[in-house]
């Protein structure tokens, strides 16, 4: 269906989206591995966890929980709902891939994380096999690199500059988002909704975090395919 | 030193699957409309949750430093575009406001 050049075009444009990641993954990775080391877990199983989990804000969370003595079965527990958002981001992802064989889903499907999420389904490209493959491969090797390095290494960057970096991370959710909300004074409404509605029930404790993140999302694209116009996600999409 | 093995397969599986199983079910099914264009929408939900999380989570000084840095994000990615422009300005911002602060 593709031919070779095809691949590698989609490939290159997957590896250089992800460049962003690749800079924004790896000061954030050197401080997991580095808080890894200090809460005494080993350096294979610290990079076990970037090797096998690959989710920057469960991974942090573990390390938070391990800490305060809890179980392996609660860890488990909170790490599933806090992924809970994944299973919305691959059920959209899902709508808008291209011509993909089955088995390349298995692949794709481990990279799904916010930051790559974010640059597939805002971006501007087509989102075949090898662009998807190339997009995850590359932010993934710099969280594991990063996380070995940030181990054995500790962090070589000054704190200044490594927090500037992890907003960075945020900057980039936000200039995706921006050119969309420029285009739509409805989604820009929507957008700010989805905000005040989290501020507020995060605020006031309502329901844990974790749930409060999934049902937010849930409820504002519900209301967004209720009230909003369908040509609305014609011209982004 | 401790093992960690069982809690790093837990979670990998309690990751993974929530990842794996919505692409292998919905990916080239019929759905209906409505489900569709919900799902087309969370793209914009999600990232406007995240965002604001990302400042609500933020602790002490950080939370005016992320406040400046994504004001900024926001700023040059309305009036001027583009991603890494946008980004940049942010970091360059953030470490800013982290040295004046």
């Amino acid at each position: 269906m593709f031919n070779r050049s095809h691949v590698l075009l989609s490939l290159k444009e997957g590896a250089i989206s992800g460049l962003p990641l690749v800079v924004g993954y790896f000061p954030v990775a050197m401080a997991f591995g580095l808080l890894a080391k200090n809460t005494n877990i080993s350096l294979q199983d610290s990079s076990l966890f970037s090797l096998v989990v690959f989710a920057g804000a469960s991974q942090f969370m573990a390390l938070d929980l391990i800490n305060a003595g809890m179980t392996f079965g609660n860890i488990i527990l909170a790490t599933f709902f806090l992924n809970l958002r994944h299973l919305m981001m691959s059920a959209s992802l899902s709508v808008r891939l291209q011509a993909i064989q089955r088995h390349w889903l298995l692949f794709i499907a481990f990279g799904i994380t916010d930051e790559s999420f974010s640059v597939s389904s805002l971006g501007d490209k087509t989102l075949n096999a090898p662009f998807l493959l190339a997009l995850h491969g590359v932010s993934y090797s710099s969280w594991v690199l990063g996380t070995v390095f940030g181990y054995l290494v500790g962090t070589i960057l000054p704190v200044s500059v490594q927090s500037s970096l992890g907003i960075g991370l945020y900057a980039m959710f936000m200039a995706l988002l921006v050119p969309a909300l420029k285009k739509s004074s409805q989604l820009l409404m929507l957008s700010i909704f989805c905000g005040i509605l989290y501020a507020t029930i995060s605020y006031l404790k309502l329901i844990p975090d974790s749930w409060c993140l999934i049902a937010v999302i849930i409820t504002a694209s519900a209301i967004g395919a209720l009230v909003l116009k369908d040509e609305l996600l014609e011209v982004t999409a | 030193m401790k093992s960690y093995l069982p809690l790093i397969l837990g979670m990998m599986l309690v990751t993974y699957i929530p990842r794996l199983l919505p692409l292998l079910i919905i990916t080239e099914r019929p759905l209906h409309p409505f489900f569709k264009k919900f799902l087309l929408f969370i793209p914009y939900t999600a990232l406007s949750v995240l965002i604001t999380r990302g400042m609500m989570e933020a602790t002490g000084g950080m939370q005016l430093v992320t406040f400046v840095g994504l004001g900024a994000a926001a700023l040059c990615s309305w009036f001027k575009g583009g991603l890494v422009l946008s980004v940049f300005v942010a970091i360059v911002a953030s470490f800013l406001s982290l040295q004046i602060l």
